[in-house]
């Protein structure tokens, strides 16, 4: 289809033409004031923040040497070879690492399946639309808020002095993160049901309880165990440094081999971490996909 | 609601239950296949869940003995203060150092990642093996914790809030890299394709059909994660890279629990204060759906 464009007059071409050159240098002045804003805040940040390029040039080659040696052996018979020549003698301590890792994980489990459970009773209250009363919904949410600012390790270095060093205070500080970070997720599902089944419960004359369990639950269940099996997921990440401040797990052995410069042992645990993580990581995956085509398909 | 209350309609469903039950006995009776498949789940998960708390020594006794400690730490807590107003001037230089450690950890990071999140993206590089390994590069380097990385650069460039910086740098650009690539290839393709049909170069097309579309979503995940990574930055202290986790643990080993409270209030409102401005700049940016 043949069409023409036709030309606007050149006096009203002239207007819209000035409209749009101010518009444009008006969004370039932006641009402009903000970039100047964000280098003013870089510059200051890096002078507070120590930043030495000098330093971080001179010493780079530090880091790459680290990397290189933590992956030498420096141990046995091999010694000063790459660390894949003599797998056995680079995994010397895998029984020990593994029994860790293991406990790593189940630091991660029951922190994450405590915490969640306390979510799931906590979210019906803090949801807006299902609190019983206003107060308690406010109330419930603070609470969540404050057990999820507070980082899990500082609620780990507070418990290791109360509770001993051990797993415990890494299980209760990963829990308590947990509550406050899946309560609110869990609240948000809960706060974006459809409200029919609930009015239907609560015209029968059900109690709160009895319309949580039949109204709520069933529609919002398979969101719940996709966000816990996410925060799982997390949580071993967590737990393995929880051993830094003797709240248990793979990360006391990692910290010691740091500290004591056991180069090839931190390469070993490193890599027995992120291979951990990746499976939990995939296998989580599988099973959240699993659960949300459930949820799309009801 | 008493049972003298009863709605009728409940009292009318009641009496009529067994021929309610006849009429749909998929609701009343569940399979009980799925039935045993529910119970053997909760039954596995509630299994672990004890064989873990034998695992890791949990004692009826260690809790009380351990939650009564923990209840004297909190009234020791109250009223938080620092003892001094010098104490205080040096907590509030080291939470300026840590916002500094996180500001400087997600921008220097999402520059790095930029780039990054292009090359690992399919529809920009639809090569298998080069966005193979550019995902599992990022993968692992997100696998290592930033408490890791802190103590691996503190060991390269020395104690002090540089490390800090470093270390999140690095934690961060795995994270972004694999954000970026994704927001990548949710783009829409039109204005790609329409760049390409008048002659643009790929370069061009990357230039004016994508990063139009992807910028205010990638801006938006890197204020999202200047919150996130304010708390990180106050934990990185306490393996020596700055901020104020130094001082964290220090009075939590030194049992001065008025300065710890007084430390995590400030932290806390510092957190709720980047939030609030990061959650309005978001806004600014993309409107509606930056707000989450």
């Amino acid at each position: 289809m043949p069409s023409t464009v036709t030309r606007l007059p050149e006096h009203q071409l002239d207007a819209l033409a000035r409209a749009y050159g101010e518009a444009v240098s008006q969004k370039r002045r932006q641009l402009l004031i903000g970039l100047a804003l964000f280098v003013a805040a870089t510059i200051v940040a890096g002078i507070v923040a120590e930043v030495r390029p000098a330093t971080f040039v001179a010493n780079i080659w530090r880091f790459t040497d680290y990397i290189g040696r933590i992956f030498t052996l420096d141990n046995g018979p091999n010694t000063g070879r790459p660390v894949f020549t003599d797998i056995a003698e680079w995994m010397w301590g895998l029984d020990k690492w593994l029994k860790l890792m293991w406990e790593t994980l189940l630091i991660a489990y029951v922190g994450t399946l405590l915490g969640g459970i306390g979510a799931f009773a906590f979210c019906f209250l803090s949801a807006r639309n299902l609190a019983p009363t206003r107060w308690a919904g406010i109330a419930a949410k603070r609470y969540l808020e404050f057990c999820r600012t507070v980082p899990e390790i500082v609620f780990a270095l507070i418990f290791v002095v109360a509770f001993g060093l051990g797993p415990v205070p890494g299980v209760l500080a990963i829990a308590i993160h947990t509550f406050g970070a899946l309560g609110k997720q869990f609240a948000e599902v809960a706060e974006n049901i459809d409200m029919k089944p609930v009015d239907g419960l609560t015209a029968t004359g059900a109690t709160w309880v009895e319309t949580m369990r039949f109204a709520v639950v069933p529609q919002v269940l398979s969101n719940f165990v996709s966000y816990a099996l996410l925060r799982f997921e997390i949580n071993v990440r967590g737990a393995a440094v929880m051993g830094f401040v003797g709240a248990g797990g793979i990360g006391q052995d990692l910290v010691e081999a740091i500290r004591k410069f056991y180069y090839a042992d931190v390469s070993a645990i490193l890599v027995l971490i992120i291979l951990t993580v990746m499976a939990i990581d995939l296998g989580t995956e599988r099973l959240r996909h699993r659960f949300l085509s459930m949820s799309t398909r009801s | 609601m008493s049972a003298g209350a009863m709605h009728p309609i409940r009292a009318q469903a009641l009496a009529d239950r067994v021929a309610l039950e006849a009429r749909h006995p998929d609701i009343f009776r569940p399979s009980p296949w799925a039935r045993a498949r529910a119970l053997l789940v909760v039954g596995g998960l509630a299994a672990l869940l004890v064989y873990g708390l034998w695992v890791l020594e949990f004692s009826p006794l260690k809790m009380i003995v351990g939650l009564g400690r923990l209840g004297e730490f909190m009234v020791h807590m109250i009223p938080p203060s620092t003892g001094t107003w010098a104490k205080f001037w040096i907590y509030l230089h080291a939470l300026a150092e840590t916002v500094a450690i996180a500001f400087l950890g997600v921008f220097t990071a999402a520059a790095i990642a930029l780039p990054l999140g292009f090359l690992a993206a399919k529809n920009v590089v639809p090569n298998a093996v080069i966005h193979f390994l550019s995902r599992r590069m990022l993968d692992t380097v997100r696998g290592v914790d930033e408490l890791i990385w802190a103590l691996i650069w503190v060991s390269v460039v020395g104690l002090g809030p540089f490390a800090g910086v470093l270390a999140l740098v690095c934690a961060n650009v795995g994270a972004f890299g694999k954000l970026f690539s994704e927001a990548i290839e949710a783009a829409d393709r039109k204005a790609v394709e329409g760049v390409a049909s008048t002659g643009g170069a790929k370069l061009h097309a990357v230039r004016f059909g994508l990063l139009p579309q992807v910028l205010p979503v990638m801006a938006a995940q890197v204020l999202y994660y200047f919150e996130s990574n304010t708390r990180s930055a106050t934990i990185i202290g306490i393996v020596g890279a700055g901020g104020i986790g130094l001082h964290l643990a220090e009075q939590i080993r030194v049992l001065e629990y008025q300065h710890v409270s007084a430390l995590i209030l400030m932290i806390l409102v510092t957190v709720a204060l980047i939030d609030m401005v990061s959650t309005r700049l978001r806004f600014a940016l993309i409107g509606d759906r930056g707000a989450r």
